[in-house]
């Protein structure tokens, strides 16, 4: 029960960091350019799934995604399938969830190449797609890193609500915090522990490593 | 440097003040009760009051936490579990008073149908050649009335072919909270949500008790209690006549109605 949970956590994080990277990176571009008046609302509205409990979340991705929501009905039409209680469900929850820990790197990152060398670039003659992928991308690789390592920890430390959206249901959508839950409930202690000591040691080193690339590159303003 | 020490002191003083007015009046009655008997205990507290006794305080949540927290020595006199194991476990730890167990409840399973959905004709039994999408059951690891859900699915021969369609809640209040959304067409859930003033639509069927182990909801005293008199006070409430018929009106089977096997 414990290992098929682990690597459903595993596959949920990977996926989960991969989606954030498709469309956290042009989310993030236009929130470190834009001048709309729309940039203020969107940054808080990318920001919110670190302020609200996870229980919040759940309880409207559970409307939402259910047969009977906007998303889940044309989910049904499509596929047959429900959305609520599958892998792509939790998939789509923790998109959400994870989103201010993908989208707040890459956009800090892309604020600080700043308009200067684009600017540059496109007096060269470059495309702004050029300059972009041969620019702001290489200079922002920090960013980057920082983004994806956040977003596959924080996928796996999820709770509240996948717990709600997926059901706990053995190799499908029990993960690895579920599977904690379950051990302390039924007073499984030894078991509760080695995976809580798991997790900790991973999210202590993942972060001590974030922390040593953030300034082995930035040597002079971390410092 | 005066003032700000001065300040502080006038600040410390009326934190004092305000903590041990606090402690000064009658100590309340601390109960802490599984999550699925909050309403009924609600009323029984307040016929308690009612009949002179001691101020209640409820601490709802679930029965394994409450278990751990008593045993980290969280400050509860009487502890209303969902299960009889965890009033057993704390017996043999030595943290609950030998003797004061007894069972106050016996919860009773319905199946319940969304709305837009049908209950099978010849009820229960027939669950396995009807239209189910999903049926929702709590967690029968860890919930009382998920692991008697199991039972009596395994029981009436249809726990193999409904299995792929059963979606676990981590409660049977999330289990109910599924149908409500829509997520599952049908439920397996307590009895006493029928009597819920906020209870989803749709229409429900007894599950019959001989199909399932009993499921006994046990009380029991707590040693380190704080107000050990005001826990013997409400225990006695809890068996009394006045109590039980209560908790009857709200879907549960009386501690007397209870046979032993």
């Amino acid at each position: 029960m414990s290992l098929s949970a682990v690597w459903i956590s595993l596959q949920l994080a990977s996926v989960t960091v991969l989606v954030l990277l498709v469309i956290g990176t042009p989310l993030a571009w236009w929130l470190a350019n834009s001048r709309s008046r729309w940039r203020v609302p969107v940054d808080a509205l990318v920001a919110l799934p670190l302020v609200l409990p996870s229980t919040v979340l759940g309880f409207y991705m559970l409307i939402l995604l259910g047969p009977a929501g906007p998303i889940g009905r044309f989910w049904v039409a499509a596929t047959g399938e429900t959305l609520t209680f599958s892998f792509t469900g939790l998939v789509i929850t923790s998109v959400l969830y994870s989103l201010p820990f993908v989208v707040q790197p890459i956009r800090d990152a892309f604020a600080a190449v700043g308009r200067g060398p684009m600017e540059a670039a496109a007096s060269l003659g470059a495309r702004p797609i050029d300059a972009f992928f041969s620019i702001a991308c290489p200079q922002s690789a920090r960013g980057f890193l920082t983004a994806a390592v956040l977003g596959f920890a924080h996928t796996l430390g999820e709770f509240g609500a996948v717990l709600m959206v997926g059901g706990s249901i053995p190799g499908e959508t029990r993960v690895v915090a579920i599977a904690i839950y379950e051990h302390v409930e039924m007073l499984e202690y030894g078991a509760a522990h080695t995976l809580s000591a798991g997790l900790l040691l991973f999210s202590f080193v993942v972060l001590v490593a974030v922390y040593t690339v953030n300034r082995a590159r930035h040597p002079v303003l971390l410092r | 440097m005066l003032p700000l020490r001065s300040g502080l002191r006038a600040f410390a003083l009326a934190v004092l003040l305000i903590l041990t007015t606090g402690v000064s009046h009658a100590d309340p009655v601390r109960v802490a009760v599984a999550a699925n008997f909050l309403s009924p205990v609600e009323a029984i507290a307040s016929a308690f009051e009612a009949a002179g006794g001691e101020p209640v305080e409820i601490v709802s949540g679930a029965t394994g936490q409450h278990y751990a927290q008593i045993i980290n020595g969280a400050p509860f006199d009487v502890f209303l579990a969902a299960d009889q194991a965890r009033p057993a476990r704390l017996l043999e730890k030595g943290l609950a008073i030998e003797g004061s167990v007894f069972t106050y409840a016996q919860g009773r399973l319905v199946l319940w149908a969304g709305e837009g959905h049908q209950l099978p004709d010849n009820g229960f039994a027939g669950l396995v050649d009807h239209p189910v999408t999903r049926l929702a059951i709590a967690n029968p690891r860890l919930a009382p009335y998920g692991r008697a859900a199991r039972d009596a699915l395994q029981a009436t021969g249809q726990w193999q072919a409904l299995q792929p369609r059963v979606v676990e809640g981590l409660s049977v209040g999330r289990a109910l909270h599924y149908l409500a959304t829509g997520n599952v067409s049908h439920a397996l859930v307590a009895a006493s949500y029928t009597y819920a003033s906020g209870r989803p639509g749709g229409a429900w069927v007894a599950v019959d008790p001989s199909w399932h182990e009993p499921i006994r909801q046990d009380a029991v005293r707590l040693v380190n209690a704080p107000n050990p008199a005001g826990a013997r006070a409400f225990m006695t409430f809890l068996k009394s006549a006045e109590a039980q018929s209560i908790l009857q009106g709200f879907g549960y089977r009386a501690a007397g109605e209870v046979t032993e096997p």
